[in-house]
Protein backbone atom coordinates (compact mmCIF):
# COMPACT_ATOMS: atom_id res chain seq x y z
CA UNK A 1 0.00 0.00 0.00
CA UNK A 2 2.82 2.39 0.92
CA UNK A 3 4.56 1.69 -2.38
CA UNK A 4 1.34 2.02 -4.34
CA UNK A 5 0.71 5.43 -2.79
CA UNK A 6 4.31 6.55 -3.38
CA UNK A 7 3.92 5.71 -7.07
CA UNK A 8 0.47 7.30 -7.27
CA UNK A 9 1.81 10.46 -5.65
CA UNK A 10 4.72 10.71 -8.08
CA UNK A 11 2.44 10.11 -11.06
CA UNK A 12 -0.11 12.68 -10.00
CA UNK A 13 2.66 15.23 -9.40
CA UNK A 14 3.90 14.39 -12.90
CA UNK A 15 0.59 15.42 -14.47
CA UNK A 16 0.86 18.88 -13.00
CA UNK A 17 4.59 19.25 -13.74
CA UNK A 18 3.77 19.52 -17.44
CA UNK A 19 1.00 21.41 -19.28
CA UNK A 20 -0.80 18.07 -19.84
CA UNK A 21 -2.96 18.42 -16.73
CA UNK A 22 -3.95 22.03 -17.41
CA UNK A 23 -4.73 21.44 -21.07
CA UNK A 24 -6.82 18.42 -20.13
CA UNK A 25 -8.77 20.25 -17.43
CA UNK A 26 -9.48 23.29 -19.58
CA UNK A 27 -10.57 21.26 -22.60
CA UNK A 28 -12.68 18.93 -20.46
CA UNK A 29 -14.49 21.77 -18.74
CA UNK A 30 -14.95 23.79 -21.94
CA UNK A 31 -16.24 20.77 -23.83
CA UNK A 32 -18.66 19.79 -21.07
CA UNK A 33 -19.86 23.39 -20.87
CA UNK A 34 -20.54 23.69 -24.58
CA UNK A 35 -22.19 20.28 -24.79
CA UNK A 36 -24.38 20.80 -21.73
CA UNK A 37 -25.54 24.33 -22.45
CA UNK A 38 -25.77 24.31 -26.24
CA UNK A 39 -26.30 20.77 -27.44
CA UNK A 40 -27.96 19.62 -24.21
CA UNK A 41 -30.25 22.70 -24.06
CA UNK A 42 -29.72 22.95 -20.32
CA UNK A 43 -31.80 26.14 -19.95
CA UNK A 44 -34.53 25.48 -22.51
CA UNK A 45 -35.48 22.14 -20.98
CA UNK A 46 -36.81 23.90 -17.91
CA UNK A 47 -35.90 20.97 -15.65
CA UNK A 48 -33.76 21.21 -12.56
CA UNK A 49 -31.42 18.30 -13.13
CA UNK A 50 -28.02 17.57 -14.66
CA UNK A 51 -29.18 15.11 -17.32
CA UNK A 52 -27.75 17.18 -20.21
CA UNK A 53 -24.44 17.26 -18.35
CA UNK A 54 -24.32 13.52 -17.62
CA UNK A 55 -25.49 12.35 -21.03
CA UNK A 56 -22.32 13.60 -22.73
CA UNK A 57 -19.81 12.54 -20.07
CA UNK A 58 -19.13 9.00 -21.37
CA UNK A 59 -18.42 10.35 -24.87
CA UNK A 60 -16.16 13.11 -23.63
CA UNK A 61 -14.33 10.58 -21.47
CA UNK A 62 -14.11 8.22 -24.42
CA UNK A 63 -11.96 10.80 -26.16
CA UNK A 64 -10.09 12.35 -23.23
CA UNK A 65 -9.38 9.41 -20.92
CA UNK A 66 -7.20 7.58 -23.49
CA UNK A 67 -5.24 10.85 -23.75
CA UNK A 68 -4.34 10.43 -20.08
CA UNK A 69 -3.59 6.73 -20.24
CA UNK A 70 -1.65 6.67 -23.52
CA UNK A 71 1.53 7.80 -21.85
CA UNK A 72 1.06 5.79 -18.65
CA UNK A 73 3.27 2.85 -19.63
CA UNK A 74 4.21 3.70 -23.22
CA UNK A 75 6.20 6.73 -22.14
CA UNK A 76 7.86 4.83 -19.33
CA UNK A 77 8.99 2.25 -21.87
CA UNK A 78 10.17 4.84 -24.38
CA UNK A 79 12.23 6.68 -21.76
CA UNK A 80 13.57 3.42 -20.32
CA UNK A 81 12.43 4.46 -16.84
CA UNK A 82 10.35 1.30 -16.63
CA UNK A 83 13.60 -0.56 -15.97
CA UNK A 84 14.37 1.74 -13.05
CA UNK A 85 10.80 1.52 -11.73
CA UNK A 86 10.53 -2.27 -11.92
CA UNK A 87 13.93 -2.86 -10.32
CA UNK A 88 12.89 -0.91 -7.23
CA UNK A 89 11.60 -3.15 -4.42
CA UNK A 90 7.95 -3.08 -5.53
CA UNK A 91 5.67 -5.66 -7.09
CA UNK A 92 4.21 -5.21 -10.57
CA UNK A 93 0.74 -5.07 -9.06
CA UNK A 94 1.78 -2.12 -6.91
CA UNK A 95 3.12 -0.30 -9.96
CA UNK A 96 -0.06 -1.02 -11.96
CA UNK A 97 -2.32 0.06 -9.08
CA UNK A 98 -0.29 3.18 -8.32
CA UNK A 99 -0.47 4.42 -11.89
CA UNK A 100 -4.16 3.63 -12.15
CA UNK A 101 -5.03 5.35 -8.86
CA UNK A 102 -3.15 8.49 -9.87
CA UNK A 103 -5.00 8.67 -13.18
CA UNK A 104 -8.30 8.03 -11.40
CA UNK A 105 -7.61 10.73 -8.82
CA UNK A 106 -6.86 13.09 -11.69
CA UNK A 107 -10.25 12.32 -13.28
CA UNK A 108 -11.86 12.89 -9.89
CA UNK A 109 -10.23 16.32 -9.76
CA UNK A 110 -11.59 17.09 -13.24
CA UNK A 111 -15.08 16.04 -12.11
CA UNK A 112 -14.83 18.10 -8.91
CA UNK A 113 -14.06 21.15 -11.02
CA UNK A 114 -17.46 20.82 -12.68
CA UNK A 115 -19.04 22.07 -9.40
CA UNK A 116 -20.37 25.27 -11.07
CA UNK A 117 -22.93 23.09 -12.89
CA UNK A 118 -24.24 21.85 -9.56
CA UNK A 119 -24.35 25.38 -8.17
CA UNK A 120 -26.14 26.68 -11.28
CA UNK A 121 -28.82 24.03 -11.22
CA UNK A 122 -29.37 24.59 -7.49
CA UNK A 123 -29.64 28.34 -7.99
CA UNK A 124 -32.21 27.93 -10.74
CA UNK A 125 -34.44 25.33 -9.18
CA UNK A 126 -34.71 22.55 -6.63
CA UNK A 127 -32.95 19.53 -8.13
CA UNK A 128 -32.70 16.16 -6.44
CA UNK A 129 -29.12 16.38 -5.24
CA UNK A 130 -29.12 12.68 -4.39
CA UNK A 131 -29.61 11.88 -8.08
CA UNK A 132 -26.82 14.30 -8.95
CA UNK A 133 -24.47 12.61 -6.45
CA UNK A 134 -25.35 9.21 -7.87
CA UNK A 135 -24.68 10.55 -11.38
CA UNK A 136 -21.26 11.78 -10.32
CA UNK A 137 -20.48 8.37 -8.83
CA UNK A 138 -21.41 6.89 -12.22
CA UNK A 139 -19.08 9.38 -13.96
CA UNK A 140 -16.21 8.33 -11.72
CA UNK A 141 -16.87 4.65 -12.44
CA UNK A 142 -17.01 5.22 -16.19
CA UNK A 143 -13.71 7.12 -15.96
CA UNK A 144 -12.22 4.22 -13.96
CA UNK A 145 -13.44 1.67 -16.50
CA UNK A 146 -11.98 3.58 -19.46
CA UNK A 147 -8.76 4.26 -17.56
CA UNK A 148 -8.25 0.58 -16.82
CA UNK A 149 -8.68 -0.28 -20.52
CA UNK A 150 -6.33 2.51 -21.61
CA UNK A 151 -3.67 1.64 -19.04
CA UNK A 152 -3.56 -2.02 -20.08
CA UNK A 153 -3.26 -1.09 -23.77
CA UNK A 154 -0.58 1.49 -23.02
CA UNK A 155 1.53 -1.28 -21.45
CA UNK A 156 1.42 -3.20 -24.72
CA UNK A 157 3.25 -0.61 -26.81
CA UNK A 158 5.90 2.07 -26.55
CA UNK A 159 4.10 4.21 -29.11
CA UNK A 160 1.69 6.67 -27.53
CA UNK A 161 -0.36 7.18 -30.70
CA UNK A 162 -1.01 3.45 -31.00
CA UNK A 163 -1.92 3.32 -27.31
CA UNK A 164 -4.39 6.19 -27.79
CA UNK A 165 -6.09 4.82 -30.89
CA UNK A 166 -6.41 1.30 -29.46
CA UNK A 167 -7.84 2.63 -26.21
CA UNK A 168 -10.43 4.79 -27.98
CA UNK A 169 -11.44 1.82 -30.15
CA UNK A 170 -11.83 -0.65 -27.27
CA UNK A 171 -13.58 1.89 -25.03
CA UNK A 172 -15.93 2.68 -27.92
CA UNK A 173 -16.87 -1.01 -28.17
CA UNK A 174 -17.83 -1.07 -24.49
CA UNK A 175 -19.58 2.30 -24.70
CA UNK A 176 -21.61 1.71 -27.86
CA UNK A 177 -22.59 -1.90 -27.31
CA UNK A 178 -26.02 -0.98 -25.88
CA UNK A 179 -26.99 1.31 -28.75
CA UNK A 180 -29.71 0.15 -31.19
CA UNK A 181 -27.22 0.43 -34.06
CA UNK A 182 -25.15 -2.33 -32.47
CA UNK A 183 -27.84 -4.37 -30.75
CA UNK A 184 -30.13 -4.44 -33.82
CA UNK A 185 -27.28 -5.64 -35.95
CA UNK A 186 -26.36 -8.30 -33.41
CA UNK A 187 -29.91 -9.52 -32.74
CA UNK A 188 -30.49 -9.93 -36.46
CA UNK A 189 -27.24 -11.68 -37.19
CA UNK A 190 -25.91 -13.10 -33.93
CA UNK A 191 -28.85 -13.19 -31.49
CA UNK A 192 -26.78 -14.85 -28.80
CA UNK A 193 -24.37 -11.94 -28.68
CA UNK A 194 -27.07 -9.26 -28.57
CA UNK A 195 -27.90 -9.83 -24.92
CA UNK A 196 -24.26 -10.13 -23.95
CA UNK A 197 -23.41 -6.85 -25.66
CA UNK A 198 -26.20 -5.05 -23.84
CA UNK A 199 -24.98 -6.42 -20.54
CA UNK A 200 -21.37 -5.42 -21.15
CA UNK A 201 -22.22 -1.85 -22.06
CA UNK A 202 -20.60 0.76 -19.84
CA UNK A 203 -23.06 3.41 -20.97
CA UNK A 204 -26.30 1.58 -20.12
CA UNK A 205 -24.93 0.86 -16.62
CA UNK A 206 -24.00 4.50 -16.32
CA UNK A 207 -27.48 5.62 -17.28
CA UNK A 208 -29.05 3.98 -14.24
CA UNK A 209 -26.63 5.95 -12.03
CA UNK A 210 -27.76 9.20 -13.69
CA UNK A 211 -31.36 8.31 -12.84
CA UNK A 212 -30.33 7.95 -9.22
CA UNK A 213 -30.36 4.16 -9.19
CA UNK A 214 -27.33 2.59 -7.55
CA UNK A 215 -27.59 -1.17 -7.85
CA UNK A 216 -25.23 -3.70 -6.38
CA UNK A 217 -24.93 -5.54 -9.69
CA UNK A 218 -23.82 -2.35 -11.44
CA UNK A 219 -21.19 -1.73 -8.76
CA UNK A 220 -20.04 -5.32 -9.11
CA UNK A 221 -19.93 -4.86 -12.88
CA UNK A 222 -17.66 -1.82 -12.67
CA UNK A 223 -15.46 -3.40 -9.99
CA UNK A 224 -14.99 -6.55 -12.07
CA UNK A 225 -14.46 -4.55 -15.26
CA UNK A 226 -11.71 -2.45 -13.69
CA UNK A 227 -10.25 -5.45 -11.86
CA UNK A 228 -10.12 -7.48 -15.05
CA UNK A 229 -8.30 -4.80 -17.04
CA UNK A 230 -5.84 -4.10 -14.23
CA UNK A 231 -5.10 -7.81 -14.11
CA UNK A 232 -4.53 -7.77 -17.89
CA UNK A 233 -2.26 -4.76 -17.34
CA UNK A 234 -0.11 -6.72 -14.84
CA UNK A 235 0.08 -9.68 -17.22
CA UNK A 236 1.17 -7.47 -20.12
CA UNK A 237 3.88 -5.84 -18.01
CA UNK A 238 5.10 -9.27 -16.86
CA UNK A 239 4.94 -10.72 -20.36
CA UNK A 240 7.05 -7.92 -21.80
CA UNK A 241 9.87 -8.67 -19.37
CA UNK A 242 9.82 -12.34 -20.35
CA UNK A 243 9.78 -11.70 -24.11
CA UNK B 1 25.83 -16.94 2.51
CA UNK B 2 29.33 -16.52 1.14
CA UNK B 3 28.60 -14.79 -2.15
CA UNK B 4 26.15 -11.89 -2.34
CA UNK B 5 25.58 -12.40 -6.05
CA UNK B 6 25.17 -15.93 -7.39
CA UNK B 7 24.38 -16.52 -11.05
CA UNK B 8 24.04 -20.09 -12.30
CA UNK B 9 23.45 -21.25 -15.86
CA UNK B 10 21.75 -17.99 -16.84
CA UNK B 11 20.53 -17.93 -20.46
CA UNK B 12 18.34 -15.62 -22.47
CA UNK B 13 17.01 -16.33 -25.93
CA UNK B 14 15.05 -13.83 -28.02
CA UNK B 15 13.38 -16.02 -30.63
CA UNK B 16 16.21 -17.95 -32.26
CA UNK B 17 18.87 -15.47 -31.11
CA UNK B 18 20.77 -16.39 -27.96
CA UNK B 19 21.78 -13.19 -26.18
CA UNK B 20 23.16 -14.83 -23.05
CA UNK B 21 24.31 -18.42 -23.06
CA UNK B 22 24.82 -20.36 -19.83
CA UNK B 23 26.55 -17.64 -17.81
CA UNK B 24 27.60 -18.52 -14.26
CA UNK B 25 29.59 -16.53 -11.74
CA UNK B 26 29.40 -15.28 -8.18
CA UNK B 27 30.57 -12.14 -6.47
CA UNK B 28 31.43 -11.95 -2.76
CA UNK B 29 31.50 -8.96 -0.45
CA UNK B 30 34.62 -6.87 -1.07
CA UNK B 31 34.86 -7.81 -4.73
CA UNK B 32 34.47 -5.45 -7.68
CA UNK B 33 33.71 -7.42 -10.80
CA UNK B 34 34.39 -5.76 -14.15
CA UNK B 35 32.03 -6.99 -16.83
CA UNK B 36 33.66 -6.57 -20.24
CA UNK B 37 32.69 -7.41 -23.76
CA UNK B 38 31.94 -5.96 -27.17
CA UNK B 39 28.61 -4.24 -27.83
CA UNK B 40 25.84 -6.81 -28.09
CA UNK B 41 27.81 -9.47 -26.21
CA UNK B 42 25.08 -9.81 -23.58
CA UNK B 43 26.46 -7.64 -20.76
CA UNK B 44 23.37 -5.51 -20.30
CA UNK B 45 20.99 -8.44 -20.73
CA UNK B 46 22.84 -10.35 -18.00
CA UNK B 47 22.62 -7.32 -15.70
CA UNK B 48 18.93 -6.84 -16.48
CA UNK B 49 18.29 -10.47 -15.54
CA UNK B 50 20.29 -10.08 -12.33
CA UNK B 51 18.25 -6.98 -11.46
CA UNK B 52 15.01 -8.87 -12.10
CA UNK B 53 13.88 -6.75 -15.04
CA UNK B 54 14.28 -9.36 -17.77
CA UNK B 55 13.07 -12.89 -17.08
CA UNK B 56 15.73 -15.47 -17.98
CA UNK B 57 14.96 -18.33 -20.37
CA UNK B 58 16.95 -20.65 -18.10
CA UNK B 59 19.11 -20.49 -15.00
CA UNK B 60 18.89 -18.61 -11.73
CA UNK B 61 20.17 -15.37 -10.26
CA UNK B 62 20.32 -14.77 -6.50
CA UNK B 63 21.04 -11.62 -4.55
CA UNK B 64 21.93 -12.22 -0.89
CA UNK B 65 20.42 -15.69 -1.22
CA UNK B 66 17.10 -14.40 -2.63
CA UNK B 67 16.13 -15.72 -6.04
CA UNK B 68 15.25 -12.72 -8.19
CA UNK B 69 12.25 -14.56 -9.65
CA UNK B 70 10.92 -16.23 -6.51
CA UNK B 71 11.62 -13.47 -3.98
CA UNK B 72 11.95 -10.41 -6.20
CA UNK B 73 11.13 -7.76 -3.62
CA UNK B 74 13.58 -9.15 -1.03
CA UNK B 75 16.30 -9.38 -3.70
CA UNK B 76 15.66 -5.84 -4.93
CA UNK B 77 15.85 -4.42 -1.41
CA UNK B 78 19.49 -5.48 -1.26
CA UNK B 79 20.26 -4.12 -4.70
CA UNK B 80 21.31 -0.74 -6.02
CA UNK B 81 20.94 -0.82 -9.79
CA UNK B 82 21.98 1.68 -12.42
CA UNK B 83 20.29 0.63 -15.68
CA UNK B 84 21.92 1.15 -19.06
CA UNK B 85 21.67 4.81 -20.03
CA UNK B 86 20.71 5.82 -16.46
CA UNK B 87 17.01 6.46 -17.17
CA UNK B 88 15.27 8.90 -14.80
CA UNK B 89 12.02 10.88 -15.01
CA UNK B 90 12.86 14.02 -17.05
CA UNK B 91 10.05 16.19 -15.66
CA UNK B 92 11.08 15.74 -12.04
CA UNK B 93 13.66 17.81 -10.20
CA UNK B 94 16.68 15.94 -8.84
CA UNK B 95 15.50 16.29 -5.25
CA UNK B 96 11.91 15.22 -6.01
CA UNK B 97 13.16 12.18 -7.88
CA UNK B 98 15.44 11.16 -5.01
CA UNK B 99 12.60 11.72 -2.52
CA UNK B 100 10.39 9.41 -4.58
CA UNK B 101 13.06 6.69 -4.57
CA UNK B 102 13.59 7.18 -0.81
CA UNK B 103 9.86 6.74 -0.20
CA UNK B 104 9.81 3.50 -2.22
CA UNK B 105 12.90 2.34 -0.33
CA UNK B 106 10.91 2.78 2.89
CA UNK B 107 13.03 5.66 4.18
CA UNK B 108 11.12 8.18 6.27
CA UNK B 109 11.53 11.66 7.75
CA UNK B 110 14.97 12.46 9.13
CA UNK B 111 16.52 9.25 7.89
CA UNK B 112 15.30 9.89 4.34
CA UNK B 113 16.64 13.46 4.45
CA UNK B 114 20.02 12.21 5.70
CA UNK B 115 20.30 9.48 3.08
CA UNK B 116 19.29 11.84 0.27
CA UNK B 117 21.78 14.47 1.44
CA UNK B 118 24.49 11.82 1.65
CA UNK B 119 23.72 10.49 -1.85
CA UNK B 120 23.74 14.04 -3.26
CA UNK B 121 27.04 14.64 -1.53
CA UNK B 122 28.65 11.42 -2.84
CA UNK B 123 27.64 12.19 -6.42
CA UNK B 124 28.24 16.00 -6.13
CA UNK B 125 24.73 16.94 -7.24
CA UNK B 126 24.23 19.75 -4.72
CA UNK B 127 24.37 22.54 -7.32
CA UNK B 128 21.58 21.06 -9.46
CA UNK B 129 19.31 19.56 -6.83
CA UNK B 130 16.38 21.86 -7.66
CA UNK B 131 16.68 21.57 -11.44
CA UNK B 132 14.41 19.41 -13.59
CA UNK B 133 16.42 16.39 -14.69
CA UNK B 134 15.74 17.06 -18.40
CA UNK B 135 17.73 20.32 -18.17
CA UNK B 136 20.86 18.55 -16.93
CA UNK B 137 23.93 17.51 -18.92
CA UNK B 138 24.60 13.85 -19.65
CA UNK B 139 27.15 13.61 -16.85
CA UNK B 140 24.74 14.99 -14.26
CA UNK B 141 21.96 12.66 -15.44
CA UNK B 142 24.26 9.70 -15.00
CA UNK B 143 25.10 10.86 -11.49
CA UNK B 144 21.39 11.20 -10.64
CA UNK B 145 21.04 7.54 -11.64
CA UNK B 146 24.02 6.70 -9.48
CA UNK B 147 22.63 8.64 -6.50
CA UNK B 148 19.38 6.67 -6.85
CA UNK B 149 21.33 3.38 -6.79
CA UNK B 150 23.48 4.32 -3.78
CA UNK B 151 20.90 6.02 -1.60
CA UNK B 152 19.90 3.08 0.60
CA UNK B 153 23.53 1.93 1.03
CA UNK B 154 22.80 -1.48 -0.54
CA UNK B 155 25.13 -4.46 -0.03
CA UNK B 156 24.97 -5.22 -3.77
CA UNK B 157 25.59 -2.71 -6.55
CA UNK B 158 25.03 -3.46 -10.22
CA UNK B 159 26.11 -0.54 -12.39
CA UNK B 160 25.70 -0.68 -16.15
CA UNK B 161 28.35 1.64 -17.62
CA UNK B 162 28.53 4.01 -14.65
CA UNK B 163 31.16 6.27 -16.22
CA UNK B 164 29.71 6.49 -19.73
CA UNK B 165 29.25 10.12 -20.75
CA UNK B 166 31.28 11.52 -17.88
CA UNK B 167 34.27 13.81 -18.42
CA UNK B 168 37.70 12.59 -17.25
CA UNK B 169 37.42 14.34 -13.87
CA UNK B 170 33.99 12.88 -13.21
CA UNK B 171 35.20 9.43 -14.26
CA UNK B 172 37.99 9.75 -11.76
CA UNK B 173 35.52 10.72 -9.04
CA UNK B 174 33.15 7.84 -9.77
CA UNK B 175 36.03 5.34 -9.77
CA UNK B 176 37.18 6.79 -6.44
CA UNK B 177 33.65 6.37 -5.12
CA UNK B 178 33.48 2.73 -6.24
CA UNK B 179 36.92 1.96 -4.77
CA UNK B 180 35.88 3.59 -1.50
CA UNK B 181 32.66 1.50 -1.24
CA UNK B 182 34.29 -1.73 -2.43
CA UNK B 183 35.28 -3.28 0.93
CA UNK B 184 31.67 -3.21 2.18
CA UNK B 185 29.82 -4.37 -0.92
CA UNK B 186 29.65 -6.76 -3.81
CA UNK B 187 29.85 -4.65 -6.96
CA UNK B 188 29.41 -5.47 -10.65
CA UNK B 189 30.22 -2.79 -13.21
CA UNK B 190 30.08 -3.11 -16.96
CA UNK B 191 32.40 -0.97 -18.98
CA UNK B 192 34.05 -0.44 -22.34
CA UNK B 193 36.97 1.33 -20.77
CA UNK B 194 39.70 -1.17 -20.13
CA UNK B 195 41.79 1.09 -17.92
CA UNK B 196 38.82 1.14 -15.58
CA UNK B 197 39.34 -2.55 -14.94
CA UNK B 198 42.88 -1.91 -13.76
CA UNK B 199 41.76 1.08 -11.73
CA UNK B 200 38.87 -0.37 -9.74
CA UNK B 201 38.20 -4.04 -10.41
CA UNK B 202 39.46 -6.92 -8.35
CA UNK B 203 38.21 -9.37 -10.97
CA UNK B 204 37.16 -9.25 -14.60
CA UNK B 205 34.87 -11.31 -16.78
CA UNK B 206 35.01 -11.04 -20.54
CA UNK B 207 31.82 -12.04 -22.29
CA UNK B 208 31.56 -12.57 -26.04
CA UNK B 209 28.54 -13.77 -28.02
CA UNK B 210 26.69 -14.42 -24.77
CA UNK B 211 29.34 -16.68 -23.25
CA UNK B 212 31.89 -16.10 -20.52
CA UNK B 213 35.27 -16.46 -22.21
CA UNK B 214 37.44 -15.63 -19.22
CA UNK B 215 37.00 -14.98 -15.49
CA UNK B 216 40.25 -13.81 -13.85
CA UNK B 217 41.99 -11.01 -11.97
CA UNK B 218 43.18 -8.05 -14.06
CA UNK B 219 46.80 -9.13 -13.50
CA UNK B 220 46.08 -12.65 -14.76
CA UNK B 221 44.29 -11.21 -17.76
CA UNK B 222 47.27 -9.11 -18.74
CA UNK B 223 49.47 -12.20 -18.75
CA UNK B 224 47.24 -13.78 -21.39
CA UNK B 225 48.92 -11.77 -24.12
CA UNK B 226 52.66 -11.30 -24.72
CA UNK B 227 52.27 -7.54 -24.84
CA UNK B 228 50.79 -7.54 -21.33
CA UNK B 229 48.17 -5.03 -22.47
CA UNK B 230 44.50 -5.54 -21.61
CA UNK B 231 43.47 -4.12 -24.95
CA UNK B 232 45.29 -6.90 -26.80
CA UNK B 233 43.83 -9.54 -24.49
CA UNK B 234 40.34 -8.14 -25.10
CA UNK B 235 40.84 -8.25 -28.88
CA UNK B 236 42.21 -11.76 -28.80
CA UNK B 237 39.36 -13.00 -26.61
CA UNK B 238 36.45 -11.36 -28.40
CA UNK B 239 37.35 -11.34 -32.10
CA UNK B 240 36.47 -14.77 -33.51
CA UNK B 241 39.08 -14.46 -36.29
CA UNK B 242 41.87 -13.69 -33.86
CA UNK B 243 41.01 -16.46 -31.42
Amino acid sequence: MRNTLAIARRELGGYFATPVAWVFLVIFLALQGVLTFNLGRFFDRGQADLMPFFQFIPWVFLLLVPAITMRLWADERRLGTIEMLLTLPITRTQAVLGKFLAAWAFCAIALLLTFPFVITVNALGRPDNGVIASGYLGCLLVAGAFLSVGAALSAATKNQVIAFVLAVAVCFLFAASAYPMVTDFLSQNLPALGAVARRLSVVSRFESFTRGIIEARDLVYFASFIGFWLFVNTLVVAHRSAA
Amino acid sequence: MSALIEIAGLSKRFGSFTAVDDVSFSVAKGEVLGFLGPNGAGKSTTMKMLAGFVTPTAGTARIGGNDVLEAPVAAKRLLGYLPEGAPTYPDMTVIDFLRFVARIRGLRGGEAADRIAHAIDLTTLATVRLQPIETLSKGFKRRVGLAQALMHDPPVLVLDEPTDGLDPNQKHEVRGLIAQMAPEKAIVISTHILEEVDAVCSRAIIIAAGRVVIDATPAELEMRHPSGRLEEVFRAMTLPAAA
